[in-house]
C-alpha cells in the first residue's frame, strides 16, 4: 500500500490545496497518470501519480489545504488488501478491490509526521525497493510491504531498523504477503492486476505469471500513456471558490519569496552578447512561406532550441545547486518563463527540449502557454526545469536580464529580433540580430564557461539546420 | 577411396580432438605435446594414437607420473617460448599439479607485472560414468574456474572438440580443456565451421521459450536428450551450453533467462559450491525480477563416485532428473 501524497511542486511551495480528484477509490492508476488537481500559491496544477495500482482510499476532501508531504490518498499495489474476500469472480479487480474497510468513510488524514516534508521535488518513483533478504523476510513475517516502508539505509534501501520499527508502529494484525514469484509480481504492477484476488497454481500456490495474464483485465491492459488518459480526466468540477484578488497576492507572495531568496542566495554574474539572425530569420521565412498558420514557427522556437542544444553542450548550466554542488539534470528540461493573465508568472519546464524538432517544439510550447494560462500544468512540469529561458522580445525589450529560479544555476535571457546596422566581413549592413544573456550562478560556474554557453548559443542560431 | 567419398564423414570426438591436436603441431613448430602414456601408449584414452610416429619423439614426449613436474615443465617452456599442449590423464590426478596451476601458470603473468605470460594449454579428462571409481571419475572443473587468471574450456561437440584447440593455443594466458570421458567415443559428422569458435561466449544448443536448461560438457548430450523429451510433452525447453566455464558468459545466462523466466542448471559435480552454484547466484543476482520458479539445480549425490554401474548410474545426474527438475519449475 503506497501513499499518494501533497507534493512539493517548487522550492517556494510548502502547502497546497486539493481542489479535485481525478479519480475516484477503486479507479486503476497508472505511473504518470494525472490524479489530482491541486492549487499551490502560483498556480493551479494537475499532480501526476507515481506508483501503479487500485486507488484504494481518499484521505482528503476537496478544497482542504494541507502541508507538503501529507498523504493524500492511499494506491494498493494490491497484494495486501482484503484477503479474506478471496477470489469470488476473476476480471474486474479495480471494482473488487474498492469495498470500503469499515463504514467510516472518508477516514480522517493520518498525521502528516511519518512522512519526510522535506522530499525533493516530486519525488522520484521507486522501481524496485532496495533491501536485503533478511529485511525482504522481516517484512515478510511483520506483514509489511516493503514498498510501503521509508528506507533510512545508504541510497534509500529499506534496513532491518525501518521495518521493525515499522512493524511496531503498525500493532493491529496485517493479512499475510500473497506467494508470488518476482516476474508474477512484477507483471501485477504492470497489469494493475491485484495479487490476493489471483488464485496461484505454481508451488505451494504461489502465483505466476501465467495466473496473472489470466486475471489481467483483457489485452487493453498495457500501461500505455494512452491507455492512462482513458482513467477519466472528465470530471469537470467547478474549481474551489478562491477569489482571484486573494490568488494574485498570493501569487505575488510567492514570487516575492523566490526571488529574494535568489538575489540572496546566489551570486550572480551576467554576460551578454549580440547573435546576428539572419540565417536564422532566413529559415524561418522559408518555412512559414510553405506552412499552414496552425504550423507556422515563430523566433522563440529557434531561440529555444539553440538554448536547449546549448544546455547539452555545456552541462555545466543544466542542474541544480543544492547541497553546496552542483548536480547534473537527466536531460535537458528547458524551463520557459510564462507571464500569465492577471498577472504573475510561471516557468514550467520543456521535458528533453533538445531532442524536439522544431514543430514539435512549437506545438510543446503552445500547449505549454495555454495550460500555464489556464492552470492545467502537470507536477512534473513545475518542478522539472533544468534551466530556464527568459524571452520578453514579443514585449519589445531588447535586452533582459533575470534572475535565477533556484536551485537551478543558469537563467537565459533573449530580447527582441531587431534590424540594426551590422558589420559582417569587413561591410556594414542592416541585418536582424538578437540580444542573447546569461545569468549565471557564481558558485557553480565562472565566467569563462558562461562564454562559453553564449558562444554556443550564436553559432547554433548562425546555422540553423543544426537546429 | 572411391566409396569414402561419396560417405557421410563420420568422425569421433577423439579423433575430432586428435585432428586438432594434428593440426596444431603441423601449424606451428613451437607447439608439442607431453603426458603421461601420450607418445607409445596413443593416451590414455587414444587421443594421441598416432602422432609420435608422426611427430617423432622430441615432439611427442612421455614423462613419468610426477604431475607437478611435468606440468611445472609445461609452464617452464612456455615461458621459454614454447607452446606446449599438458595432458593430464584425468582431473583427479591434475589436483598433484594444482600448485603448479594456480600458484605459478595462473599467477606469474601478474606477479611479474605483466612480463611473464604463460601460454600453456593443459588438456584433461573429467567426469564419470565408465565405472572407473572414485578416484578417476569426479568432475572437478568448477574447482578451476574458481582460479582468476586461467581460461577453462569445456568443449562438448566434435566441433568444439575439434576447433577450440587452436584459439587457445594462441591465448597468450593459461587454458585448461576439460574434456568428458563419457563423449570421446560419440561419434557423427563434422560440420563445417561456420564461425571461429570463440572462448568468450556460451551458445545456445537448442532454442526455446518455456525453461533454460543451462549445462556444459559431458551433460549436454544428456539435457538435449531431455529437451526432446519434454518437446514432445509441449513444453519447449532452451538449451544452453556454457562451453567456457571460465570466464562465465553471465550475458547469455541473463538473455535466456529473460526469455524462459525459468532455469535448470545440470552440472555433473557435487552440487554444494559447485558450478551450478555459481550459475545459479548469477541468476538471483541478475535475473531475479525475470523468475517465475525457482532455480532448479541437478547435480551428482554427494557421494565418492560409486564402482558398481547401478550405483553409479544413481549418483550421476540423468536425462529424467533432468525432465523432473524442468517438470517442477513448469508445473
Amino acid at each position: 500500500m503506497a501513499e499518494f501524497t501533497m507534493p512539493s511542486l517548487g522550492a517556494d511551495m510548502d502547502e497546497g490545496t486539493l481542489l479535485e480528484w481525478l479519480v475516484s477509490p477503486g479507479d486503476l492508476v497508472h505511473k504518470g497518470d494525472p490524479v489530482a488537481v491541486v492549487e499551490t500559491a502560483k498556480s493551479t496544477i494537475e499532480v501526476e501519480c507515481f506508483e501503479t495500482g487500485t486507488m484504494t482510499e481518499l484521505l482528503v476532501e476537496p478544497g482542504t489545504t494541507v502541508p507538503v508531504g501529507t498523504p493524500l490518498a492511499l494506491i494498493g499495489p494490491a497484494e495486501e488488501q482484503h484477503p479474506a474476500r478471496h477470489a469470488p469472480e476473476k476480471g474486474r479487480p479495480s471494482e473488487r478491490a474498492w469495498l470500503p474497510k469499515s463504514p467510516e468513510l472518508p477516514s480522517p488524514p493520518p498525521e502528516p509526521t511519518p512522512v519526510p516534508v522535506s522530499a525533493p521535488p516530486a519525488a522520484p518513483p521507486r522501481g524496485h525497493i532496495e533491501a536485503g533478504p533478511l529485511v525482504r523476510h522481516l517484512a515478510e513475517t511483520s506483514g509489511l510491504d516493503l514498498e510501503t516502508l521509508h528506507g533510512s539505509g545508504p541510497g534509500g534501501r529499506v534496513t532491518r531498523t525501518d521495518v521493525e520499527q515499522a512493524a511496531a508502529a503498525r500493532a493491529t494484525a496485517q493479512p499475510p504477503r500473497v506467494r508470488a514469484t518476482p516476474l508474477a509480481r512484477r507483471l501485477a504492477a504492470e497489469l494493475g492486476v491485484d495479487l490476493a484476488t489471483v488464485k496461484g497454481t505454481g508451488r505451494k500456490e504461489a502465483v505466476r505469471a501465467a495466473d496473472v495474464r489470466h486475471a489481467a483485465p483483457g489485452p487493453s491492459a498495457p500501461p500505455t500513456p494512452a491507455g492512462a488518459a482513458a482513467v477519466r480526466p472528465s470530471a469537470v468540477r467547478p474549481p474551489a471558490a478562491h477569489p482571484s484578488e486573494d490568488r494574485a497576492a498570493a501569487m505575488r507572495q510567492a514570487i516575492a519569496g523566490l526571488m529574494s531568496r535568489a538575489n540572496r542566495e546566489i551570486p550572480h554574474y551576467y554576460l551578454s552578447t549580440t547573435v546576428d539572425m539572419t540565417a536564422a530569420m532566413d529559415r524561418l521565412h522559408e518555412h512559414n512561406r510553405t506552412s499552414t498558420v496552425g504550423e507556422r514557427l515563430l523566433p522563440a522556437a529557434l531561440l529555444l532550441k539553440a538554448a536547449a542544444l546549448a544546455a547539452r553542450e555545456v552541462p555545466e548550466f543544466n542542474g541544480f545547486w543544492t547541497d553546496d554542488h552542483f548536480t547534473a539534470g537527466d536531460g535537458v528540461h528547458l524551463g520557459v518563463a510564462i507571464s500569465l493573465r492577471g498577472g504573475g508568472l510561471v516557468a514550467p519546464a520543456l521535458h528533453h527540449a533538445d531532442t524536439l524538432t522544431l514543430p514539435q517544439l512549437m506545438t510543446a510550447l503552445k500547449d505549454l502557454v495555454t495550460r500555464a494560462r489556464t492552470g492545467r500544468l502537470r507536477g512534473s512540469e513545475i518542478s522539472d526545469a533544468t534551466i530556464t529561458v527568459t524571452n520578453l522580445g514579443d514585449q519589445g525589450v531588447e535586452t533582459v536580464f533575470g534572475v535565477i529560479y533556484p536551485p537551478q544555476v543558469a537563467l537565459v535571457g533573449f530580447g527582441r529580433v531587431v534590424d540594426r546596422p551590422y558589420a559582417v566581413d569587413g561591410l556594414l549592413g542592416v541585418r536582424p540580430v538578437v540580444t542573447a544573456t546569461l545569468s549565471a550562478d557564481h558558485r557553480a560556474t565562472d565566467g569563462a564557461v558562461g562564454a562559453r554557453y553564449l558562444t554556443v548559443v550564436s553559432r547554433l542560431l548562425q546555422n540553423p539546420e543544426r537546429l | 577411396m572411391g566409396a569414402g567419398e561419396t560417405q557421410e564423414a563420420k568422425t569421433t570426438y577423439r579423433e575430432a580432438m586428435r585432428e586438432a591436436l594434428r593440426e596444431a603441431l603441423r601449424a606451428d613448430d613451437r607447439v608439442f605435446l607431453m603426458g603421461e602414456d601420450v607418445g607409445r601408449y596413443g593416451g590414455c584414452f587414444g587421443v594421441s594414437l598416432g602422432l609420435l610416429e608422426e611427430f617423432g619423439p622430441e615432439r611427442v614426449r612421455d614423462t613419468p607420473l610426477s604431475e607437478s613436474a611435468f606440468v611445472g615443465a609445461g609452464i617452464g617452456a612456455a615461458l621459454a617460448g614454447l607452446r606446449p599442449i599438458v595432458e593430464i590423464m584425468t582431473v583427479n590426478f591434475s589436483l598433484l599439479a594444482l600448485d603448479q596451476i594456480l600458484n605459478n601458470a595462473a599467477t606469474l603473468l601478474h606477479m611479474s607485472c605483466g612480463q611473464l605470460p604463460v601460454p600453456l594449454v593443459i588438456r584433461m579428462t573429467t567426469g564419470a560414468g565408465r565405472q572407473l571409481a572414485a578416484q578417476h571419475s569426479h568432475s572437478l572443473e568448477g574447482w578451476y574456474a574458481h582460479i582468476p587468471g586461467i581460461r577453462v574450456l569445456a568443449p562438448a561437440t566434435l566441433e568444439d572438440a575439434r576447433h577450440m584447440l587452436a584459439p587457445a593455443l594462441a591465448d597468450p594466458d593459461p587454458v585448461l580443456i576439460f574434456e568428458h570421458g563419457s563423449l570421446y567415443n560419440v561419434s557423427g559428422e563434422l560440420l563445417p565451421l561456420t564461425e571461429p569458435v570463440d572462448l568468450d561466449h556460451a551458445t545456445i544448443r537448442r532454442p526455446g521459450t518455456d525453461i533454460s536448461l543451462i549445462t556444459y560438457g559431458g551433460s549436454l548430450p544428456k539435457a538435449l536428450a531431455a529437451a526432446d523429451e519434454l518437446s514432445a510433452e509441449g513444453i519447449n525447453a532452451e538449451v544452453i551450453d556454457l562451453r567456457t566455464l571460465r570466464p562465465l558468459d553471465g550475458a547469455a545466462i541473463t538473455a535466456s533467462v529473460a526469455r524462459t523466466h525459468r532455469a535448470v542448471v545440470i552440472d555433473e559435480a557435487w552440487r554444494t559450491g559447485s558450478l551450478a552454484a555459481e550459475v545459479s547466484a548469477r541468476i538471483a543476482e541478475e535475473s531475479f525480477y525475470d523468475l517465475d520458479a525457482p532455480v532448479e539445480r541437478v547435480c551428482s549425490a554427494e557421494v565418492p563416485m560409486p564402482y558398481a554401474r547401478r550405483l553409479e548410474e544413481a549418483a550421476l545426474p540423468q536425462t529424467a532428473d533432468i525432465v523432473a527438475a524442468a517438470h517442477r519449475t513448469v508445473d
